[in-house]
């Protein structure tokens, strides 16, 4: 022991000293150093853990919003389409009743039409009859004053007078 | 600026051939033969003065306690005031390692001195304080915005080292269950023993005190591995000691296999200590040996010592970049096999 180097042999303040700085360094470190790394990796590590899963629901979530805006736009499409559909058996409908309508009124006013001609005619033909009767007592009348000048000529009087008339 | 950089490096180097020169005139100032033994030894051992450069040196506190009785605090500068070299009774013996002696007395008086390995210790405590409180205030202050973010810089890289120790090399060899109350121990031990690795290898004051490569040193870290794996060890690793699985007549008559497990509850912490020792111990050889044969060249022919400083020199660079590796390999070695000794001292139940 007694020529080794100095390295060599164990000296007690050494061992005293580092033993000493060792544990304050050790204290040091393990209640102030080295739990604030540890802690705020792991932590780091739950808050990424926790950032995807919340990802992946915000992701499965989207997915169903996507394939419900699909549903919804399918059944707004029908929804639509059936609307066409009606409307334009409405419009048909509304059409037919209007040609209906429209058919019927015009037979209505050709038979009103058909009325008023006949009404027309009957008055005309009683004209026409009055006028008959009026211009048969005037020629009759006629006829009575030639009668008294003569037979002859009476009678052609009275025919030349009927072709008058006529 | 690729220019000014090279004629910078070129100066550079230039300064790093002149400076073993100038120093071997000193050398031989001094008049002497060199001693490449003397001269590594002396660099590597602890001394009651850090020595910086030619003969300028920080003078450091000694404590000491009277073979009767009584401590003594003085700087050892007061031991070169007096003619013969001795302060109140006790004087540095150059025969017995450099120690301090009380005269009149063949045995060491007890010596708690603050002496140049001390110190290298307190700075390289220093700069692990400086590395971690610093960034442990920063991961505080952010958690405590809720921010999640990881650093960048300095702050990622200990982080990445940090993560790096706890989970591949702690968690991983203790196991899931048990490694947690280990964690902040083993950690320590990592960057304490890789801090003053990579301190140590720098030549100049704030660093280049042999810390672990001295025993001393190596001893204290490999004793308190002992005491984590024998007092924390389970029953399962007690009895695979004393009454191990194997046939009967390897532990009932002669207790075989116990004895050789007892042993090697010693062997494993003394392997501990030897290797990072030796280890720390061999890199500072080499590089000093390296250094040395630069100014043992010089004194054979300046031809000769003109071409072997450039060889050491560039041996030198080589060493040095190993030396770090080792650093971080020696660290790390440490560390794991540690964590493998407690890890062994908590056996699950066999399957």
């Amino acid at each position: 022991m007694g020529n080794m180097p100095s390295i060599l042999t164990p000296d007690f303040g050494l061992l005293f000293w580092m033993l000493v700085s060792f544990l304050v360094v050790f204290f040091l470190l393990a209640k102030y150093g080295f739990p604030a790394i540890l802690g705020a990796v792991e932590e780091r590590k739950n808050f990424i853990d926790e950032s995807l899963k919340n990802a992946r629901e915000a992701n499965e979530k989207l997915a169903g919003v996507k394939a419900e805006s699909e549903k919804l736009l399918r059944e707004a499409r029908e929804k639509q389409a059936q609307i066409i559909k009606e409307a334009m058996a409405t419009r048909d409908s509304i059409v037919a009743e209007a040609r209906d309508k429209a058919q019927a009124e015009g037979r209505q006013l050709l038979e009103e039409a058909k009325k008023q001609i006949d009404a027309e005619k009957d008055n005309a033909l009683r004209d026409i009859r009055s006028q008959v009767a009026d211009l048969s007592v005037q020629i009759a009348e006629k006829v009575i004053r030639r009668q008294l000048s003569g037979d002859g000529e009476q009678e052609k009087y009275i025919e030349r007078m009927l072709e008058d008339v006529k | 600026m690729q220019i000014i950089k090279y004629i910078r490096l070129g100066l550079f180097l230039l300064l790093m051939l002149l400076v073993p020169v100038a120093a071997m005139a000193n050398e031989d100032e001094a008049g002497g033969e060199i001693n490449v033994q003397e001269i590594i030894f002396d660099h590597m051992s602890d001394a009651y003065e850090w020595h910086l450069w030619g003969h300028t040196h920080i003078s450091l506190p000694v404590i000491v306690k009277h073979h009767e009785g009584g401590w003594e605090i003085f700087s050892s500068a007061r031991f070169h005031e007096s003619a013969d070299g001795t302060y109140k009774g006790f004087y540095i013996d150059k025969g017995r390692k450099g120690k301090v002696y009380e005269q009149g007395y063949e045995d060491r008086p007890w010596d708690v001195s603050i002496t140049k390995d001390v110190v290298q210790i307190w700075i390289n405590i220093f700069v692990l304080l400086l590395i971690f409180i610093p960034c442990a205030r920063w991961y505080k202050k952010r958690l405590a915005e809720g921010d999640h973010a990881a650093p960048k810089g300095f702050k990622g890289a200990v982080e990445m080292l940090t993560m790096y120790i706890h989970d591949d090399v702690i968690k991983a060899c203790i196991g899931e269950k048990h490694y947690r109350p280990y964690a902040p121990y083993l950690l320590t031990v990592f960057f304490f023993i890789f801090v003053t690795n990579l301190v140590g290898l720098l030549p100049i004051f704030p660093g280049g005190s042999n810390v672990t490569g001295n025993l001393s040193i190596t001893m204290l870290l490999a004793v308190g591995t002992f005491l984590l794996v024998n007092i924390f060890g389970n029953k399962e690793y007690w009895k695979e000691i004393l009454w191990p699985d194997v046939p009967m007549m390897m532990k009932c008559p002669v207790p075989l296999m116990p004895v050789v497990e007892l042993i090697g509850i010693f062997t494993k912490p003394f392997a501990l200590m030897m290797r990072l020792f030796a280890n720390m111990f061999g890199g500072h050889t080499v590089i000093l040996s390296l250094t040395c044969l630069i100014f043992i060249t010089w004194k054979v022919s300046t031809g000769m010592g003109a071409s072997m400083t450039v060889v050491s020199f560039l041996m030198l660079i080589f060493m040095n970049c190993l030396e770090l590796l080792v650093a971080f390999l020696q660290a790390y070695v440490f560390t794991m096999l540690s964590s493998v000794y407690i890890g062994l001292a908590h056996p699950g139940h066999h399957k």
